[in-house]
């Protein structure tokens, strides 16, 4: 199950929300807005997200992590809005009968998550400039097209 | 001649300055609308690493678009 969230992510309650007797581990990843990116100082992210297609993608993008690497439960939660820094903006959770699938699953997902699905990233930086992740940069260095 | 709504995102949106907008042209494909709202918001950015939904479908540059659809242009992704 994937889901949008506008408020903080309660990390302990989620991981409790896997629980499941036929696993033997459990593997998360979160990740966390920092205070620099390519040599600017950050102050805050914005992220915004289309919702539907989010949903829609994520959940493909589980199928495909079970496919390959079975587990038993999985949970992603992807936070839209104004964060702070040191808040968590998206957790993934696995959980699997042995290590191996429950930490290629996250990885995966991570992975796919943060390539695939309509999710965008705007940095406020401590000058008062800000920019979209990935948008001018890209087009900048010749790395798009 | 089309009539095709395009939704924008992000990037898109601020340099369309509107959310939505419904737009006449010629378009086979959504190559054709990417490409027309370029010209028409003066926007840079190539399509290489942007993506595009037609009627909230994940779609193709090369995929048709038919009159009526509603076509989501989606600047690069940067998730997590």
């Amino acid at each position: 199950m994937i889901e949008v969230t506008e408020t903080p992510i309660d990390t302990s309650a989620l991981q409790r929300s896997l629980a499941n007797h036929a696993a033997g581990g459990y593997c998360a990843f979160e990740g966390w807005v920092r205070n620099e990116n390519e040599g600017q100082v950050v102050e805050r992210l914005e992220y915004e997200a289309y919702e539907p297609l989010v949903i829609a993608e994520g959940e493909k993008v589980l199928a495909e992590a079970k496919e390959r690497f079975p587990y038993l439960e999985a949970r992603c939660v992807h936070r839209v809005g104004l964060l702070e820094l040191g808040e968590c903006a998206v957790w993934i959770g696995v959980a699997s009968a042995h290590r191996d699938e429950a930490f290629k699953a996250c990885r995966y997902m991570i992975d796919e998550i943060k390539v695939r699905l309509p999710i965008w990233k705007k940095e406020h930086y401590a000058n008062g400039d800000s920019g979209w992740v990935n948008c001018e940069r890209c087009a900048a260095h010749g790395i798009a097209d | 001649m089309k009539t095709i709504t395009v939704r924008y995102f992000a990037m898109f949106r601020e340099h369309a300055g509107v959310a939505e907008e419904p737009l006449s042209l010629e378009a086979e494909t959504a190559r054709d609308v990417f490409e027309f709202t370029r010209d028409r918001h003066g926007s840079t950015e190539p399509n290489g690493h942007c993506k595009v939904a037609i009627n909230d479908h994940m779609a193709d540059w090369d995929t048709p678009v038919s009159d009526g659809d509603t076509v989501l242009l989606f600047p690069p992704v940067a998730g997590g």
